[in-house]
């Protein structure tokens, strides 16, 4: 083996209680995903991939089992520390951007650096740094809604680098666009890929996936399929 | 993310709204304006009263006896000779003795409130003498039928000028000596409208007994042993001190302001109940807010926001927006004192300031402020407690 583990789940299991049902989100999931990855986590809606990516960005923290996020273990930390954890290991791409209205391209982006202390200027270049390296050099001051579908989704992928976390997290990147645009995102993601970058992409559709250099499949809570991505038949 | 950003981030918040942020202040802003319109017209109140006080002479005593048994009075020697023995506490005295009974100039009758005085009255009163003289201790001395008489008399019955008139008082005919200067505007029945004549004369004339005293004291800050010293002289002569009263004029406004001080401080506090209305108002506001504005906390939370940071962003909107309605209120209250003033100076004929003090608007403010800390509280703790995977798909 190569690189060093970035993602550990150890029969990570995430149990939700509707009345008397158990709903069992995640079943004993066990993966490793290691740095400079590109893993695309499929399955259809129900199939936990959703719980699985909410675990790994440190939104939420399993029911039993252990994640351990670059060598740290996660389970067991408090809300503010999981609140650091996300600000400086994980860039989330959201399937709808995600943007603040109110706020114009360059403060949208400088947000996760705000949260982090980096002073106000130093904020500032490194937000118009990462907008213009996508493209968006030119649209700082405008707000999302002046944007085109395929821009905010760049503009939230800038928000996700700004950070330089271990970990892009990405849900469903493309699913508001269409495919012209997707496929402009997918590039952008590969792209970051080939820079370096560990990319974890969670989506409902194979042909999305199989840009993705390895396939965990999800069904049911549970791992059906873990290899590269050209023996996922899909 | 320092409190600085937090605050840049709550004016960008309110000036994305300004009509509802001016709403939401509405309650502040009237709480205020009240506070420091009531506390305003209540300084002028005071201001006015404390006035009109030292223009009578706050360093008087007023001694009035009631007697007891069949000791009826005090003498005026008696007076003169506890004024001379305590030459550190008292200056002057002067008998105060009304008498009944009809005012005659020429063949015209009226009444007005004639008052046998010694010779030191008008400069413990501060009366000033505009013609002729005052009383002299001769005329005292000598029961003579002068008299000195209030500028009202003076210009209603002598158009021609009083002093060297004759005057007719309870049927014996008195001579003027002396006018006094305008007191308070030369009103019918006012302080202008009397006669003065030496109280030898008037305990004669009404042939009653003197019962009231008028004296100053050296010190209005010995106003209290001054009075002390008057009591006990009297208490010996009583044996009871049911049987006389004395009044320090110091002592009465000190009562009366700070009886003035209570009605504003309970006028003020029922004003400042609009300000926790307001701040109710801020609450709901940002209630309102928070719900509003869950994805977007969402949104921060997944970025790395801690509890801490959303709390302190919107407690700081809110303490922003009240304390910008603090200080509106405070405008209003400025520019609503001017008119009070206007309107009070034209209706009562007296020229009252109305004068908000800096203490008040700045209490006014502070409170404000923190009413926005406290209301703002209870939202700032709801946004901090979402949790953001709920936030984040809230539509």
């Amino acid at each position: 083996m190569d690189a060093k583990p970035l993602i550990e789940f150890r029969s990570v299991s995430k149990y939700y209680y509707m009345g008397d049902n158990v709903v069992r989100a995640a079943d004993r999931i066990t993966m490793t995903v290691r740095h400079g990855e590109f893993v695309a986590i499929v399955g259809q809606s129900g199939s936990g991939k959703s719980t699985c990516m909410n675990i790994i960005g440190c939104l939420d923290v399993p029911t039993s089992g252990e994640y351990i996020l670059d060598g740290r273990s996660v389970g067991e930390l408090g809300k503010n520390k999981l609140a650091e954890i996300r600000n400086e290991m994980v860039g989330f791409i959201f399937q709808q951007y995600n943007l603040l209205p109110k706020a114009n391209l360059r403060e949208n982006v400088e947000i996760p650096l705000m949260y982090s202390g980096v002073p106000k200027g130093e904020r500032r270049r490194r937000a118009v740094e990462v907008l213009t390296s996508l493209g968006l050099g030119d649209k700082l001051r405008n707000r999302p809604n002046q944007l085109s579908g395929g821009q905010q989704q760049r503009v939230s992928i800038a928000r996700a680098l700004v950070g330089n976390p271990a970990l892009i997290l990405a849900d469903e990147p493309t699913g508001a666009l269409d495919s012209k645009t997707g496929r402009e995102v997918l590039s952008i993601l590969r792209r970051l890929h080939s820079e370096g970058h560990t990319i974890v992409l969670i989506t409902h559709d194979g042909s999305i996936a199989r840009m993705a250099q390895r396939i965990v499949r999800l069904e049911d809570g549970r791992v059906v399929f873990d290899g590269p991505s050209e023996e996922a038949g899909i | 993310m320092n409190p600085f950003e937090s605050f840049e981030l709550a004016i960008k918040n309110i000036a994305a709204g300004k009509v509802r942020a001016f709403l939401t202040m509405l309650g502040i802003i009237i709480g205020v304006m009240a506070v420091i319109l009531i506390v305003g017209i209540g300084n002028g109140l005071s201001n006015y009263m404390v006035e009109q006080f030292q223009s009578m002479g706050t360093n008087t005593l007023n001694v009035s006896v009631f007697g007891r048994g069949s000791s009826r009075s005090v003498s005026p020697d008696a007076m003169y000779e506890l004024v001379e023995d305590n030459p550190g506490y008292l200056s002057l005295v002067s008998p105060v003795l009304g008498i009944n009974g009809s005012v005659k100039t020429g063949s015209e009758t009226y009444s007005t409130s004639v008052t046998g005085v010694s010779e030191d009255y008008f400069r413990i009163r501060q009366y000033e003498v505009a013609t002729g003289r005052g009383l002299y201790f001769v005329d005292v001395d000598k029961r003579s039928n002068v008299c000195v008489v209030g500028s009202y008399i003076a210009s209603e019955y002598y158009p021609g000028g009083a002093a060297g008139e004759k005057i007719r008082i309870a049927g014996a005919d008195f001579t003027i000596v002396g006018v006094l200067a305008e007191e308070a505007d030369s009103e019918e029945s006012g302080t202008d409208d009397a006669v003065y004549i030496p109280y030898s004369t008037a305990s004669r004339l009404g042939s009653s007994a003197i019962n009231t005293y008028v004296l100053t004291v050296v010190s209005e800050d010995e106003a209290a042993a001054s009075k002390k010293i008057v009591e006990d002289e009297l208490l010996d002569v009583f044996g009871n001190s049911n049987a006389y009263r004395v009044q320090s004029m110091t002592e009465l406004l000190a009562t009366m302001s700070q009886m003035l001080n209570i009605v504003i401080i309970v006028l003020a506090a029922i004003a400042g109940i609009s300000l926790v209305v307001g701040g109710v108002g801020i609450m709901n506001i940002m209630l309102v807010s928070v719900t509003e504005r869950t994805r977007e906390i969402g949104i921060r939370k997944a970025l790395g926001a801690k509890e801490r940071y959303i709390m302190s962003q919107f407690v700081i909107e809110a303490a922003t927006t009240s304390a910008i309605g603090g200080a509106l209120g405070i405008a209003a209250g400025y520019g609503l004192s001017k008119v009070a003033r206007q309107v009070l100076t034209a209706v009562t004929g007296e020229a009252l300031a109305v004068a908000p003090s800096t203490a008040a608007v700045l209490v006014a403010f502070g409170v404000s402020a923190a009413i926005g800390i406290l209301f703002g509280y209870l939202p700032a703790k709801k946004a901090a407690r979402l949790n953001p995977i709920d936030a984040l798909r809230y539509e």
